[in-house]
Formats: C-alpha cells, structure tokens, sequence
C-alpha cells in the first residue's frame, strides 16, 4: 500500500473518530432536549437537525464552503482567531463531518431518551438526585444503546461521506484526503488495482463494524420498564 | 402539617386545591379515581408545578409561586412510592437500594439499609435483577427504596394498585410494619376502602382536588352523606373493639362493642388487642325484637338515627351502635312493613362470616379509639 494511502486512512479514522466523538457530546443535551421539551421551538431545530439526511452532500458541502471559507461568516472569525483557514483544513472538515453526521447521532440518542420517559428521572429525584445526577447516573445508563448506536452511525457514516468531505476539504494529501476521495483518484487514474485494495478494505471494514453493532445490541440487555 | 394550594388543570376541569392536614402516622387521600388525589401527591412531592401553588410542610415553604419560590423534588427529603414501582432497570434491587443509600438525606439515623432490608424482608432479593421480581416484590423493593433515603414525610401513590388480591395480602403486613415500628408520616393515596381503613388513621376525602371530609376514619366511614362518594357496594362502617374472649371449641372469637359482644370468626390474637373491623351495610339486617331461631349469632341492640329512602328498591338506614355508627342497606319494603323511624330501637343483625370477610386485622398495639 503506497503511503499516501495509508495516510489516507489514518486520517479518516481520526476525522471519524474526532466526529463520533464530539457528537456524543454535542447531540446528548440536544437530543435530551428534544425528547423533552415542550417547547414550539423544537418544530424549527428537529427539521434543521435531520436536514443531512435529505440534502445532497455537494449542497451542503457548498454551503459549508461558503460558510467557512475565508469571506464566510464562520470561516472569517477563525482567520482572525487562528490566523489558518477553515476551508481546506481537517479543522474545517471536522466542522463539516459534525453538521453532516449530526442526524445519526440526535436521533438515535433522542429516541433512547424517550423510551426512557420521564418516570425515573422522578424516581430519582425523589430519592435525592439532582437532575444532572439522575442524567448521569439512571437515564444513560438506561439509554446505553442509543449511545452506542450513535457513536457507531455517526463513526461509519464519517468514514463514508464522499460529497461534503470533496467540497469543503478538497483533495490535498495528508491533510484533507480521505479514503473515499483517494478511492475515487485511483478510479480516475484507472489505477484499479489500488482502488480494490482500499474499496474492499472499506467493504469489509463496514462489514465487520455493523456486525460487532448487530452483536452489541443483542447483548446489551432490553431495558423495559 | 402539609398545606397545599392552588390551580391544577386536568383535561376535563381545573381544580382549585386547597388542603391543609397534620400529617401523622398514615394519612389516608382518599376519593374516586380521577379526582387528583394524584395529581396532590405529585404537587407535595414537586413533580406537578401547578398554577399559583403554595406548598409548605412542617414551616417549610417548598413552593410559593406568589415569591417564586420552588424547592425541586430532590432538595425535599420525602420519599415517593409509585403505583408501578418504578425500579431502575439497570440496577439490581440491591442496587436500587443502594443508590437510594448513597443519596441518603442527613438527620434520621434510624433509617438504616439493614433495618429497612429486615423489616420489608428483602435479604433473599437484593441480587435479584429488576426484571425477575414479581410485582408484589418490586413494590417492597420500591417502597424499601424509598425508606432508605431516610425521608420526611413518605408519599405513597396507591402502592398496592397494580397488584392483585395475594400480592396485596403479602404487601399490607409490611406496611403495617412501617407504620407501627417507624416514626414517620405517610400520606397514603388509595381509592380502596380496605387499605384504608386497615391502613390509615386519619383521612382526607377528596373530590375534585379538594378536602370534602376529614376526620379519625371510622368517623367518615359512617357518615351517610359521603355515601355516594364511597360506592354503594363500600358502603359500610369500620367498628373496633377489644378481644374479650376466645371460644377454642368452636373457632369464634368476641369483641367487645361498648357493652355489646359481637362474635366472629376466630382471630389469633391476644385478649385486649383492639381489632377493627369492617361492616359493609349491604351485610347487616334489622329486626325490631330480640329474634330467635336465627342462624345469625350477633343480634346488637342498637337505635335508628336515620333513615335515607333511594328511588329503587333500597333503603340505607343509619343506626346508632353503642356510640359508633352503624349502616344497614335493606328494601324500602321492608322498612315501611316494619314501620321503621328514626328514635327506634331495633336489633341490628350481622353475620359473622360477612364480618370474616372484612376482617381488619390492623390497629394491633393501638388503645381503643386511638
């Protein structure tokens, strides 16, 4: 395998890993948010949050372009912060992969949240647990497979993206190109032999990872009640 | 003393609660479902908000919307027993007890995990896993849980209503338990008359999320008034009296009503245990002599207070039995051929297997009366 493909790898496995790992954080209070609030808001914020899934990746990635590049709103801002671009950085393509990926995680966690339901999170707080205790230490748990679930999606799903990662990150080795995008060269330089070797590394990596999610979700315990 | 106050909506009315009750020993809320009794439990707790509510208990004030005041659930050092126990799901019973444990409110001390597990009896469940309990089980880990927060005041939600007959029978000794050995106020929510008046001391009628009635329970029992809020098949009253005599030969057992003797079926008990009982109306019959040749074994004398005539075929009559009420369901028919009135003196007739059947084995260490 040439270098440039390994590296190629070794930097999609870090964009999903940093992706996977941010939409935990992020996608968990607003997924709990969204499973809970009463609010009228949530008819704008739960469409903008599933908005990746029906859009075409190069719609988004060029909004993200604009949006992040040097004379974007966002992009500008980090200019002045960092004095780098966003546009064409893994920084800007880790932005990108957080908004594209955003749906696999909000709705597999806002889902485990309300099958949760509010009654243990009562009985918590009558026993003494504050709500950020009760959240941490009853619904969770109890939600373990929409965390899991996400973490997996939003992972593999990073590792897939095609569209978004071309506009926003572009094609620059070792810093911006992806598997998907490396694969795609090699098509296009007719160098197949290279182009089987990452696409069924891929195939079977995919393989593998939704067995071991397939697996997890039987052994996790079914939490009812 | 508990006040609460304020507006609460439900789907069909808004209910303008106003309660304010010493709460001491079990406190029964009792009331036809549907009529908040939930919903004020809930407000006490802090898990329902209400509209313009003032909640405050011994001086504590835990809400006052007036002053934007609200203390969160988990700040108010109560305990709530829900009607499904609510058990987390990823903890072991054990575990459930142990994370109420953990977060244990300061003050009682005697309130101890292994006091709890004893008196509930829970030792051979605490490995269990959440999902293999039996509902009677979980509910005595639930209402364990509770306990070992070392609560205030407990708040229990109609605890046995989930359950059927034997799991209830299996549940009540347990919570006799707590309130005879524990120093501790339960508010008690129920729409059985049994688990009342075995349960509670004092109670709290409501309807429509407010006190209709409240008062020592044998006392609202008998009130004629409240009859149709307590059903037409409930209606009866609760009689105590202490153990005078045991008849081994025959399996009967006499309880002293003021200076009347009623017999029933044996109870295993001590002389001079107060036993209360419960007679529904539709058991007891009147005759206006002393009759004989009756396989009914309890003819009481006691006086007609009151005669209530219903459009049907019933009549309630409400009678006068050694200074406790006492309330017969017969036909209109049968009080105009025996020309009953209000001042009568008539021999009350309860059979003994009716009183068997509502036996109340509670009030064991209480003096008649209390």
């Amino acid at each position: 395998m040439s270098p440039g493909d390994l590296s190629a790898i070794l930097l999609t496995l870090k964009l999903a890993g940093a992706t996977a790992f941010i939409l935990i954080l992020i996608g968990t209070p607003l997924a709990w948010w969204l499973a809970h609030t009463r609010s009228k808001l949530r008819w704008i914020i739960e469409p903008t949050v599933a908005l990746p899934l029906v859009l075409p990746p190069t719609v988004l990635g060029f909004y993200l372009l604009i949006l992040l590049g040097p004379a974007g709103a966002i992009g500008n801002a980090w200019v002045q912060l960092t004095g780098e671009t966003l546009a064409f950085s893994f920084s800007g393509l880790l932005i990108a992969s957080v908004i594209y990926s955003l749906p696999f995680a909000v709705q597999p966690l806002q889902t485990a949240f309300q099958s949760v339901g509010t009654k243990h999170m009562e009985a918590a707080a009558t026993l003494g647990a504050s709500p950020f205790d009760a959240f941490m230490t009853v619904a969770s748990p109890i939600a373990i497979r929409g965390y899991i679930t996400a973490a997996v999606l939003t992972f593999a799903h990073t590792i897939g993206e095609f569209g978004v990662v071309l506009m926003v990150g572009g094609n620059i080795p070792e810093k911006t190109r992806m598997i998907s995008i490396a694969i795609f060269e090699h098509v296009e330089t007719l160098s197949y032999d290279e182009a089987h070797r990452l696409s069924a590394g891929l195939l079977i990596f995919s393989f593998l990872v939704l067995m071991a999610v397939t697996i997890l979700h039987r052994r996790a315990p079914v939490r009812v009640g | 003393m508990l006040i609460l106050r304020g507006s609460i909506r439900f789907p069909e009315f808004t209910a303008e609660i106003d309660v304010s009750a010493p709460i001491s020993g079990i406190v029964g809320l009792f009331g036809p479902s549907g009529h908040g009794k939930t919903t004020l439990l809930r407000m006490a707790a802090g898990l329902e908000r209400g509209h313009n509510a003032y909640v405050e208990y011994n001086g504590e004030v835990w809400q006052d919307d007036a002053r934007d005041i609200f203390v969160p659930p988990h700040r108010r050092r109560l305990g709530y027993v829900f009607q499904d126990a609510h058990l987390f799901p990823h903890l072991t019973a054990g575990g459930n007890l142990d994370y109420a444990a953990r977060r244990a409110k300061q003050g009682r001390t005697d309130l101890t995990p292994e006091q709890v597990i004893d008196i509930l009896d829970l030792g051979s469940l605490l490995h269990r896993r959440v999902q293999d309990l039996s509902g009677g089980e979980a509910q005595r880990v639930a209402i364990g849980r509770a306990l070992v927060s070392r609560p205030r005041l407990l708040l229990m939600d109609e605890p046995l209503s989930a359950l059927d007959l034997r799991r209830k029978m299996e549940i009540l000794p347990y919570i006799e338990r707590l309130r005879d050995e524990m120093d501790l106020p339960v508010l008690y929510v129920t729409h059985s008359l049994d688990e009342l008046s075995r349960l509670a001391d004092h109670v709290l009628l409501i309807r429509d999320g407010s006190v209709v009635a409240e008062g020592a329970v044998p006392e609202v029992m008998q009130r004629m008034d409240l009859g149709p809020m307590l059903g037409r098949f409930e209606a009866g009253v609760i009689v105590e009296g202490p153990i005078v005599a045991q008849d081994e030969t025959y399996a009967m057992t006499d309880l002293a009503i003021g200076d009347q003797i009623l017999r029933m079926p044996r109870i295993e008990a001590e002389l001079g245990t107060v036993v209360r009982i419960r007679i529904r109306a539709r058991d007891v019959s009147i005759a206006i002599e002393q009759p004989s040749g009756l396989s009914i074994r309890n003819a009481l004398r006691s006086r007609i207070t009151e005669i209530f005539e219903e459009d049907g075929a019933f009549a309630e009559v409400l009678m006068d039995l050694e200074g406790t009420g006492l309330r017969s369901r017969i036909t209109r028919e049968s009080v105009d051929k025996l020309g009953l009135k209000p001042g009568m003196s008539v021999f009350a007739l309860i059979k003994s297997s009716a009183v068997d059947r509502r036996l109340i084995p509670g009030g064991g260490k209480r003096s008649p009366g209390a």
